[in-house]
């Protein structure tokens, strides 16, 4: 054969080859991972045909175990911990008890962060009522959220093993509350991947203060990189770098992408390495997301009727207008958004800041409820509402801290809701003692919180598995059972 | 594998799943279990091809961790030992996973022995042992070693590899025309004496040290721990020996006379995070630490999974619970301390304080006469200020944010969040009569800043009022903390060193929120223990019963300071009749100058500083000692560890509960390995020269396997964290065994700089020798359909690996490019720019001032790290969040990353000057520019194709931006108004249309990527 048509046609296959590669693993983008995590492994040439051969990127959609009831989630994450006992679970007997101090054999051997293990009883100071047919009882601090208490389920039983924040917050995201664990969005994304092709498959939202358990609590932990949630922004570009730099236009941003791309193609063709399409298409999916992102957060052309159901105010950045985006983003396919309010802990002033919170809050939630029911979307969507722990039935008093009336952490027990995607409308979950202060019935601990929303999405919490350092990790680590009274 | 997909044989029970399942989908993308398969699918899965696998498993096991043997398997196994009387694993106390007799004949826990290179077909192909292992596998496989490669292409995966940065066009020009036989040995020298080395190798081995700038959590305060990166750094510059590098990393302050080095390097278990979160357990983030550091330790020398038996018996490997907890006891020891680390200038301004002062207190000395008779009588005198204390032992206490822990002198100790005023308050049961007074001991401890007493910074403190007040024990009610009905009086208080305005009377004044006595001494005098004793106005105590609550206010609000709160105190009590007295010595010192022994010269010292403070005829002598230690400059310090001096208790925690404490284990090393020498000691030195003797046989080839990993994409075991019986089989093992005995024990003369020099054991510089000079190294890394075929991994090393270079060498590439680098080495980290908002991402922001000049364009290892919300370029490429040790990186491909390349303001600013720089430097022509532009990128020239789509974009861009004046100065400029001269003949817009083929070239799949 002529040396240089040999040459030729070695050119041609690898050409041939990598195009496979291109329109196969690279499909959405995002292929590379594949290929990376490949470098890591032994695999035979059957199995690395049969890995050519298989489809689309990591992040292409997925099925998963069983049917889902949920597609998608919206967990809206309540940082800093809210008051169980003045929103969701009411308690009567604590008026009796209002002032005296806590029995011994209550709190037993918990020690607390700021207040003595025999602090003074306090009784919430806020109104509860029942509501709609379900008869939920909510306190007057969420008048909007019992407007849809018949549409969403709560659990009043929680508990989590974690006393303070970051670990606290990791435990309640990562099922573990050492750093390092990957996430619950990336764990869902892992499993399900996105519907997405010009957005992330999990997105973070952050309004108020920042995270005690900072970006660990969005992480990917050991699984790879495309499954961390990317936080988008409030100010500036909503995902970072996402403008061109300063005098690069649309058409010369266009340009230089095509100048890249050729020099990337005749690469691939000179050294044959498939990781280069996936690097062209991971660049054309940067540019596709240049012109969506900004779209998916411009709200200006929201009709008024749903900006004001949100309390959304245009141009302003808050809660209300990030469950708007959740919104938005689960309609062009994000797999699952996760806002993060971190503003509950109301260690003085339980009242105050509880009702400030719920001006910034409430309507929205509610909202988000509704519009989501009004367009058919709450069917196949799991929105949960919850904090990492609970607060004391105890008051919170320091004269050298300068507070009083507050609540201390409280790991024993905590109220989460939960609406849409499979759950059971109108239901309320568990029970606490008369103090609130013990789970008495129907314990639900954070594993098996997290072993019932992968429940909803269609898996069996035990298989949904990762190896990592010769085991097999899981988001429920060794624990968790799903909580049947939830389901619909 | 891709995600989601089981990779064998999957087509075939997803078929079966529909079959049975009838509804369920077997298209592709289908994550499922076929409910109906009698076995494990993950049998049918060989457990080695999966060490990293994006499968949803595919396992009806339900507990975490499924065995890729059959359930009957381990019971057979148990049978058979029994029958054949193998008892070792039941023994009652070394109860292990029954696998563990599988695993005692795992490869890894053998000890190899050194295996001699095997014949190679390919003789000329064959430049060291290395290849000669490389092509017996080749051979076998019926493949054939690629060529070499050419020379910038060699040249620039040299670079990269040993430096993290690309070579100039001049050392690619010069690499090119050098014909010496020897070029490329020298060529390797040269970056192997390049400081960038020891910022290349000693990034590796941050990551396994999760080296940070933060302490972690939710405050995820600044630390300073720099000076460990600045030593690791060094070390491996310097090429420090692995044994000695290992040693003083683990035990540098156990070594014979530590150096501040030494007692630094121990900054690698101190990495651990911390938690400050208001009213934290500290014992519970300490114990959280040493998991840590166990985890850290495990996976760095001994590629094993160790912190896998934290809560119980390991699954796979042969580690029990009780052999975790002997080994974390080993690092159980310790104080976290804090050592200082003075500049050059300040060790030397230490150094003549210190000798004037020395100067002084002779010349004092010499002033008394008879002094040693009086020193004997003055110590025996004040034998009856010792009094009789006895401690209170309280079963209460309470203080916030911080919290206390009662140690078993009955002291306590401070941690937690440490940055806020604290009030003590302690509660004790007593019905001892006649008390006469309380004494209150601040006491130095090796976890204070500079051993305290205080909790500042400078050890210092301040006690504003000593309270202790009375309840009968018969009148308190159901609260246990009822308001107390009595106040002791004071007659009087006296410390055992008072300072100007801060004396102990003020103790006693009433004032809760001002003055106080406080260590407010020079420099010299500040961080010792000290007394105060108050004496009641009448004896205090009941036959029924008391309750005393004292209260320890340190507030401190007109100092402006943050926490004065003791670190560590003790309270006493007395029913001595009289005037009590201030005991000048701490028990130890008593101890000492009582017992009549020969003092060193320091203790002379430490002797006579106390005696002089107590002669009144001294007070001008006193006054200009003191002065003598005025200037003492307070420099940084590092986190480094101490060892206590009385051993810690390690217990079992039952299912790794910390609140529950069982056996006592004494420290070891699991029985599988070869056992900790009797005489070795029972802690962090022990385990460090266990760690590196050679015939333990994990240390060296966990290391060896990480080194050849960063050349060649992956480890000849793709696991470098895990060796047990879990991993994958390396794909050479002889090669594997031979480069650990090389390593260790070296004999192969690796090259030319070799040649003159003795081989020096566990030497990192003698292995990056041997590797890049074999011919696996210099292969070709150009992959054909059919390697890719055969062996797309590459594991059979028929060519050279080509892979993405890593997010800090991503971003020291363009700036080094642009010609923006700074090439300093060490000091504080630096804060390139951030996008505005970011930092607020953080519970608790720092600011983030961008670092003026030469600072604002560092490698990236200097970047400050903060653990809450690290830098995003960083971990946008994969950079490990250094929350646990990393020893493998992720390498993924997305988005985000296309995103920063193309538009951080960074790498934008590279793109600019990279554009002026190729203009200035790269000749008159385009052409000339482009290629030089090219070549500073890449190393290599450009093909034609590749000349010509670039001018294309050179041409069109700058038509349009001829058109768009204002926009081509944005894009030419990062100032518009005050623009830089432009080089001659260029205008605006082409310097414009410069930067966008400048942004193109850094953005580049060749560019980050090692060919």
């Amino acid at each position: 054969m002529n040396p240089s048509f040999a040459r030729e046609l070695l050119a041609e296959r690898s050409r041939f080859l990598a195009r496979r590669w291109f329109l196969r693993d690279c499909a959405l983008g995002l292929g590379g991972i594949a290929l990376s995590s490949l470098l890591h492994r032994n695999a035979s040439a059957k199995e690395a045909a049969a890995l050519a051969s298989a489809p689309a990127g990591p992040m292409a959609p997925k099925h998963p175990h069983y049917p889902a009831r949920a597609k998608r989630v919206i967990y809206l994450f309540q940082a800093g911990a809210p008051s169980q006992l003045d929103l969701f679970d009411p308690k009567p007997a604590l008026a009796k008890w209002n002032g005296k101090p806590v029995p011994k054999e209550v709190v037993k051997d918990q020690t607390y962060a700021f207040i003595k293990p025999d602090a003074a009883l306090y009784a919430s100071e806020f109104k509860f009522s029942r509501h709609g047919q379900s008869g939920a009882e909510i306190s007057e601090a969420m008048p909007h959220l019992a407007g849809v208490a018949d549409d969403v389920a709560f659990i009043r039983s929680m508990t989590t093993d974690a006393f303070n924040h970051a670990p606290g917050q990791i435990f309640m995201n990562t099922g573990s509350q050492l750093f390092g664990r990957p996430s619950m969005g990336a764990w869902v994304t892992y499993g399900l991947g996105s519907e997405s092709q010009d957005l992330p498959g999990f997105v973070v939202l952050s309004s108020a203060g920042g995270l005690s358990g900072g970006s660990g609590n969005f992480g990917c932990g050991f699984l790879p990189t495309v499954f961390q949630g990317v936080p988008f922004r409030r100010t500036g570009d909503p995902v970072l770098y996402l403008s061109n730099p300063p005098g690069v236009s649309g058409s010369v941003q266009r340009r230089t992408l095509d100048a890249i791309k050729e020099l990337n193609q005749q690469r691939l063709g000179a050294v044959g390495d498939p990781e280069i399409a996936t690097r062209i298409n991971s660049f054309e999916m940067a540019y596709r997301m240049q012109a969506s992102a900004p779209e998916l957060m411009d709200l200006s052309k929201e009709p008024k009727s749903i900006l004001d159901l949100y309390g959304v105010e245009p141009g302003k950045a808050s809660y209300a207008a990030n469950c708007l985006l959740a919104r938005r983003l689960i309609e062009r396919g994000v797999r699952f958004v996760q806002l993060f309010h971190e503003a509950w802990d109301h260690h003085s002033d339980v009242k105050g800041g509880v009702n400030a919170q719920c001006q910034l809050t409430d309507k929205a939630n509610a909202a988000l409820v509704r519009d989501l029911k009004q367009r058919g979307l709450l069917e196949d969507t799991l929105v949960v509402w919850g904090g990492e722990f609970g607060r004391t039935p105890m008051v919170e008093a320091s004269i050298e801290l300068g507070r009083k009336l507050g609540r201390d952490h409280h790991p024993q027990a905590f109220t989460v809701w939960m609406a849409g995607g499979g759950v059971k409308p109108g239901v309320t979950v568990g029970a606490t003692d008369d103090f609130g202060f013990h789970v008495v019935k129907d314990r639900v601990h954070v594993h098996d919180l997290h072993a019932t929303l992968l429940h909803l999405l269609g898996f069996d919490h035990t298989r949904l598995t990762f190896r990592f350092q010769g085991r097999d990790f899981r988001l429920t680590d060794v624990h968790g059972d799903v909580v049947n009274q939830v389901l619909a | 594998m891709i995600a989601g997909q089981p990779e064998v044989e999957h087509q075939r029970p997803h078929r079966r799943m529909h079959e049975v399942g009838g509804h369920f989908s077997n298209r592709e993308g289908t994550v499922g279990v076929d409910a109906t398969l009698e076995v494990p699918v993950s049998i049918r899965t060989r457990a080695s091809e999966t060490p990293r696998a994006y499968c949803c498993t595919m396992t009806r096991d339900l507990s975490c961790s499924p065995p890729p043997w059959p359930a009957w398997l381990p019971l057979l196994i148990a049978l058979m030992s029994v029958s054949f009387g193998s008892s070792r694993s039941l023994e009652a106390d070394e109860s292990r996973p029954s696998s563990a007799q599988n695993s005692r004949n795992h490869w890894a826990f053998q000890l190899p022995p050194r295996p001699e290179p095997p014949p190679s077909r390919f003789r000329k192909f064959v430049r060291n042992p290395i290849d000669a292992f490389v092509h017996a596998r080749l051979e076998r496989e019926k493949l054939t070693p690629s060529p070499e490669a050419d020379k910038p292409t060699l040249l620039r995966r040299l670079h990269l590899d040993l430096t993290g940065l690309p070579p100039s066009p001049a050392e690619v020009d010069a690499f090119m025309q050098d014909r010496r036989p020897d070029a490329y040995s020298r060529g390797v020298e040269k970056l192997l004496d390049s400081p960038h080395y020891g910022e290349r190798w000693g990034r590796h081995w941050l990551d396994a040290a999760r080296y940070a700038d933060s302490n972690g959590f939710e405050k995820d305060r600044t630390r300073t721990i720099w000076p460990y990166r600045d030593w690791v750094i060094r070390a491996v510059q310097h090429d420090l020996p692995f044994d000695q590098f290992t040693l003083h990393q683990l035990a540098g302050d156990l070594l014979p006379h530590p150096t501040t080095e030494q007692r630094v390097a121990t900054g690698f278990l101190r990495n651990s995070m911390l938690n400050e979160e208001g009213g934290v357990e500290p014992e519970k983030f300490r114990v959280d630490a040493m998991i840590d550091r166990v985890d850290a330790v495990g996976r760095t020398w001994l590629g094993l999974t160790i912190a896998c038996a934290q809560c119980h018996d390991h699954k796979y490997d042969p580690v029990s619970q009780r052999e975790y907890f002997r080994f974390y006891s080993l690092l159980n020891q310790d104080a976290e301390t804090h050592v200082e680390v003075p500049t050059p200038a300040q060790a030397a301004q230490r150094e003549a304080i210190l000798k004037h002062a020395r100067e002084l207190e002779s010349q004092c000395r010499a002033s008394i006469p008879h002094l040693d008779e009086r020193l004997k009588t003055w110590v025996q005198s004040q034998s009856s200020r010792a009094g009789s204390w006895i401690p209170i032992d309280s079963s209460e206490w309470h203080s916030q944010p911080m919290k206390y822990e009662k140690q078993e002198d009955l002291s306590f100790l401070g941690g937690g969040d440490a940055t806020m005023d604290t009030v003590i308050r302690v509660w004790w049961d007593s019905s001892i009569e006649g008390i006469t007074g309380f004494r209150l001991e601040a006491m130095t401890d090796a976890n204070l800043p500079l051993n305290g007493p205080g909790l500042r910074a400078d050890g210092s403190f301040n006690v504003a009022e000593f309270v202790v007040e009375t309840t009968p024990l018969s009148d308190l009610k159901q609260d246990l903390h009822q308001p107390a009905t009595n106040r002791v009086e004071f007659a009087r208080a006296m410390a055992d060193a008072e300072a100007k305005h801060w004396e102990a009377s003020k103790t006693i004044d009433g004032e809760t929120t001002r003055g106080g006595w406080a260590n407010a001494f020079t420099a010299g005098r500040r961080n010792q223990s000290r007394r105060l004793v108050l004496q009641a106005r009448n004896p205090v105590g009941s036959k029924q019963g008391l309750r005393y609550l004292i209260t320890i206010h340190s507030k401190a609000q007109q100092t402006g300071l943050p926490n004065q709160a003791l670190g560590r105190f003790r309270i006493s009590y007395t029913t001595a009749p009289g005037t009590l007295s201030v005991d000048p010595f701490t028990e130890a010192q008593r101890e000492l100058f009582t017992s009549g022994q020969v003092l060193s010269s320091s203790q002379q010292s430490e002797l006579f500083q106390i005696f002089r403070l107590h002669q009144p005829e001294l007070v001008e002598w006193n006054q200009r000692l003191d002065d003598a230690w005025k200037g003492w400059p307070s420099t940084i310090t590092s986190l480094a560890l101490q060892q206590r001096p009385v051993p810690r208790k390690t217990r079992i925690f039952h299912r790794g509960d910390w609140t529950k404490p069982t056996k006592i284990v004494e420290g070891g090393v699991p029985a599988i390995l070869p056992p900790l020498p009797l005489e070795a000691p029972r802690n962090r030195l022990g385990l460090a020269q266990w760690l590196v003797s050679t015939n333990q046989p994990l240390t060296a080839r966990v290391m060896v396997n990480r080194v050849w990993q960063t050349y060649f994409g992956q480890g000849l075991v793709p696991t470098p964290e895990d060796f047990g019986t879990r991993a994958e089989s390396p794909s050479h093992p002889e090669l594997l065994n031979w480069l650990a005995w090389e390593w260790m024990s070296p004999r192969t003369i690796a090259s030319s700089a070799e040649r003159h020099r003795p081989l020096v054991p566990w030497s990192l510089k003698h292995l990056h020798r041997l590797i890049v000079h074999s011919w696996t190294y210099r292969q070709r890394s150009n992959m054909t359909p059919e390697m890719l075929e055969r062996d797309p991994y590459n594991r059979l090393l028929a060519r050279a690996s080509r892979f993405r270079v890593e997010a800090e060498v991503i971003q020291d590439i363009a700036l080094k490019a642009s010609g923006l680098l700074s090439p300093k080495v060490g000091g504080p980290s630096v804060f390139p720019p951030l996008p505005e908002g970011f930092m607020q991402l953080a519970y608790g922001p720092i600011p983030w001032n961008i670092s003026e000049g030469e600072d604002r364009y560092r490698r990236s290892l200097y970047t400050f790290w903060k653990r809450s919300v690290p830098f995003p370029t960083m971990v946008t490429f994969d950079a490990p969040p250094a929350e646990q040790s990393c020893v493998r990186r992720t390498r993924s491909n997305t988005p985000l990353q296309a995103l920063t390349t193309l538009n951080e303001p960074t790498f934008n600013h590279a793109a600019r000057w990279l554009a002026y720089r190729a203009i200035r430097e790269g000749g008159d022509s385009d052409r000339a520019r482009l290629n030089y532009a090219f070549k500073l990128c890449v190393a290599r020239a450009p093909a034609p194709k590749e000349l010509q789509t670039l001018a294309r974009l050179l041409e069109d861009t700058a038509r349009e931006y001829e058109k768009q004046p204002q926009e081509a100065a944005r894009a030419a400029f990062l100032d518009p108004k005050a623009p830089p001269p432009l080089p001659d003949g260029v205008s605006v817009p082409q310097l414009a249309a410069w930067a966008s083929v400048a942004r193109a070239l850094l953005n580049l799949d060749e560019t980050v990527t090692r060919e």
